[in-house]
């Protein structure tokens, strides 16, 4: 392992700094102090591949905040394991100072403080700055590749049809992306687009409903350094599960673990020294998948947003997590020789947006894709008293925000918000713009729909939400976090099976328990089935604000978890 | 790397549950319905956990059609090949699904087809040969309310 030690020795200065809040302009100065580009930049060159990876960048491409999630259980097998360790565990399981820059970018510990001190993370054009920096070196022997969920999550990318990203995305040349949320915007739309990009969208386990066939090129075999380095793309597997299917009613998805492991092989037969997994699958399914393909060398893993220091082994396969909204880039370098990985250096790359000077050409582009919604960007809709944040595996602030919004203005007894991984963070004391809330909402399916559903059908939507995140079994997992819920407590047993893990459901606004029989209004949004009604959520949410100069979240105390 | 000798345990660990799980169930709590098409097809005997394989999404994308591919590993030829293969959906009421029947002239058992499952379940494949082996394989195939994912 490299560098870690040397960011973290540049750090102490700052860590001694940050223990008081209220630093502001002061305490970022202090950050930029203690760390240095160079420091971030750093890296001794290994072997001859070099591999940069970039995933769930959620349209950001501006630097953002993002609080790392508090709890993010792991069941079964891998209950304790990372990517399922938070705030002070995971600081003691990588030996990171509390405070220090990495405990800011890594975990939920004093997120308040240090945002304070550190700033905000990402940008496309600190992250073209990083890529620049690779490339001078090792041009010949890199290959970019971007993990996907790239085009979807701001006001921009929703406004463009994903258009901004692409004409970033272009400018930082990719080797190749795989996608999720990327199928939102419709087949044909998604078509048009793989058709123009300069690079390619790989995605093996996409098939015609019809006939069974390869929707996209399932992998593509580079040459850098002399290593033949075959990419095999995976999508997420179950979005059209966890998103609308009527968006692109003819492509079928799956893990499909057989067609994995038939296109390793294809690779390796057609010369490819070393095998890598651009993978959608998330951690635990990509963990799973390791175990039981063979020949895969690196799995860049993607979807559940965890970002990991160090790679996690299983057996000779490297997992790569990345992290979400442009807050890291990952840079893996590989010996390869007679065609196996001899030796690695790994680090994750955090992008501090007040460290790493932007790349001029990078900026003036995200400039003039921005001019046209440059004062609907930053229009105030209020204030926010408390942190803002979503990520984690139950109610975040922001839904709790967007859940009061439903109940108050949809006039509903119980909301319902979808347990997405996106979400960028606001700090206490902030406005929350319009690009504040449409970071948290930003999406082609936005409809607040209101209707009634009984005590029991609520009972089993918790449930199967519950399991679709904590079935033991990694590819019976849906992806998303617990759908968040407001006007209502609940308790919940991870460790329980589908069916049993709920109980305790209570109405708040009386304290009734929730009768199976009774019949509740319920209001909530990005629904996957097709002519939902309602208006969009982000114009509840503003409605909302509308009447209020501030708002302040308390910590939710609705979902009480246990046996976890 | 810098795994601790702690992490690397645990990995270990982790990865020795997941290859203990991975290995084909034979479920316990097959009800009779499904017990007495097993033993249909079967003929009484129990059948071996192998040779079959049934490939089917671990999550549904539509409950009312769901591709399912069985292959048997089989010689194919005049002394020993797969007779038929029957699939089974252990959680609708009546769990026949379908019935291939194979003769060596059709070089591979292999078969796809589309079934309609109500509620999560398991999908059983019965495999006989004509040297009256009987292979079996089962797969889960989770149907949920969809959303909120990503």
């Amino acid at each position: 392992m490299i560098s870690r030690r040397e960011f973290l020795m540049a750090a102490v200065a700052t860590a001694a700094m940050t223990s008081g809040t209220g630093f502001g302009g002061l305490g970022r100065l202090a950050a930029q102090q203690a760390l240095r580009e160079e420091d971030l930049l750093a890296f001794r060159p290994l072997g001859n591949v070099t591999l940069v990876h970039l995933t769930d960048i959620h349209a950001q491409l501006m630097p953002v905040y993002f609080r790392e999630p508090s709890v993010n259980l792991g069941v079964g097998a891998v209950k304790g394991l990372p990517p399922h360790v938070t705030g002070a565990d995971f600081l003691k399981m990588y030996n990171l100072e509390p405070g220090s820059p990495e405990a800011y970018a890594l975990t939920s510990v004093d997120f308040e403080g240090l945002s304070r001190a550190y700033g905000r993370m990402g940008g496309i054009d600190r992250i073209a700055t990083v890529l620049k920096s690779i490339r001078a070196d090792r041009d010949a022997n890199t290959l970019f590749l971007d993990g996907g969920d790239t085009w979807q999550g701001s006001y921009t990318s929703l406004k463009t049809g994903g258009n901004d990203m692409i004409a970033a995305m272009n400018a930082l040349k990719p080797d190749a992306m795989t996608g999720h949320w990327e199928f939102t915007y419709g087949s044909d739309r998604v078509s048009e687009i793989v058709e123009s990009l300069p690079f390619s969208f790989l995605g093996g386990n996409i098939r015609d409903t019809e006939w069974d066939e390869p929707v996209f090129e399932p992998y593509k075999i580079f040459e850098r350094g002399g290593v033949r380095i075959g990419v095999i793309g995976q999508a997420f597997p179950y979005t059209p599960v966890a998103n609308p299917r009527w968006m692109f009613p003819t492509w079928s998805f799956g893990i499909r673990e057989e067609e994995v492991q038939a296109n390793v092989d294809a690779v390796r037969a057609k010369g490819a020294d070393v095998v890598v997994l651009l993978s959608h699958n998330g951690f635990d399914v990509d963990r799973k998948l390791a175990e039981r393909v063979k020949g895969i060398d690196v799995v860049l893993t993607g979807h559940t947003h965890d970002a990991l220091p160090e790679p996690v082994k299983v057996g000779k396969t490297l997992l790569i997590a990345t992290g979400s909204n442009g807050k890291f880039l990952s840079r893996l370098d590989l010996d390869v020789r007679d065609g196996e990985v001899k030796d690695f250096r790994y680090r994750l790359i955090p992008i501090f947006s007040d460290v790493i000077t932007p790349d001029a050409e990078m900026t003036k582009l995200v400039t003039e894709l921005r001019a046209p919604y440059a004062d609907e960007l930053s229009r105030e809709l209020a204030t926010t008293d408390s942190l803002l944040y979503r990520r984690g595996n139950f109610n975040g602030t922001f839904d709790d925000l967007i859940c009061e919004a439903l109940i108050d203005k949809r006039d509903a007894e119980i909301a319902m918000s979808p347990g997405f991984r996106w979400g960028t963070s606001v700090p206490a004391g902030q406005p929350i713009t319009v690009e504040d809330l449409h970071n948290a909402t930003s999406m082609t399916y936005p409809e607040a729909y209101r209707s009634e559903m009984s005590g029991a059908l609520i009972k089993e939507i918790l449930e199967d939400v519950g399991d679709n995140l904590f079935n033991t079994d990694p590819y019976y997992q849906q992806g998303g976090d617990m759908v968040r819920v407001g006007g209502m407590a609940y308790t919940i047993d991870p460790s329980a099976t589908i069916g049993n893990r709920i109980s305790n459901m209570t109405l708040l606004k009386d304290g009734s328990p929730i009768d199976p029989a009774r019949n509740y209004v319920v209001a909530g949004w990005a629904s996957v089935n097709e002519g939902t009604e309602g208006p969009a959520i982000w114009d509840v949410v503003e409605e909302h604000l509308k009447d209020r100069k501030s708002v302040t979240l308390e910590p939710n105390r609705a979902v009480k978890v246990v046996g976890a | 790397m810098n795994i601790t000798r702690r992490q690397a345990l645990a990995l270990g660990a982790g990865a020795a549950v997941v290859t203990m799980t991975a290995l084909p169930r034979l479920s316990l709590a097959d009800t009779d319905a499904v017990k007495a098409a097993i033993d249909a097809v079967a003929g009484g005997a129990t059948p071996e956990v192998a040779n079959v394989t049934l490939t089917a999404p671990e999550i549904a994308e539509n409950g009312n059609t769901v591709p399912i591919t069985v292959a048997i590993d089989s010689p194919m030829t005049d002394d020993d090949y797969v007779t038929d293969v029957t699939i089974l959906a252990a959680g609708n009421p009546a769990p026949g699904v379908a019935t291939f029947h194979f003769t060596p002239m059709s070089g591979s058992a292999e078969a796809t087809t589309r079934m309609r499952l109500a509620k999560t379940q398991d999908v059983i494949a019965v495999a006989k040969t004509s040297t009256g082996k009987v292979y079996m394989d089962r797969k889960t195939v989770k149907v949920t309310i969809g959303g909120c994912g990503g």
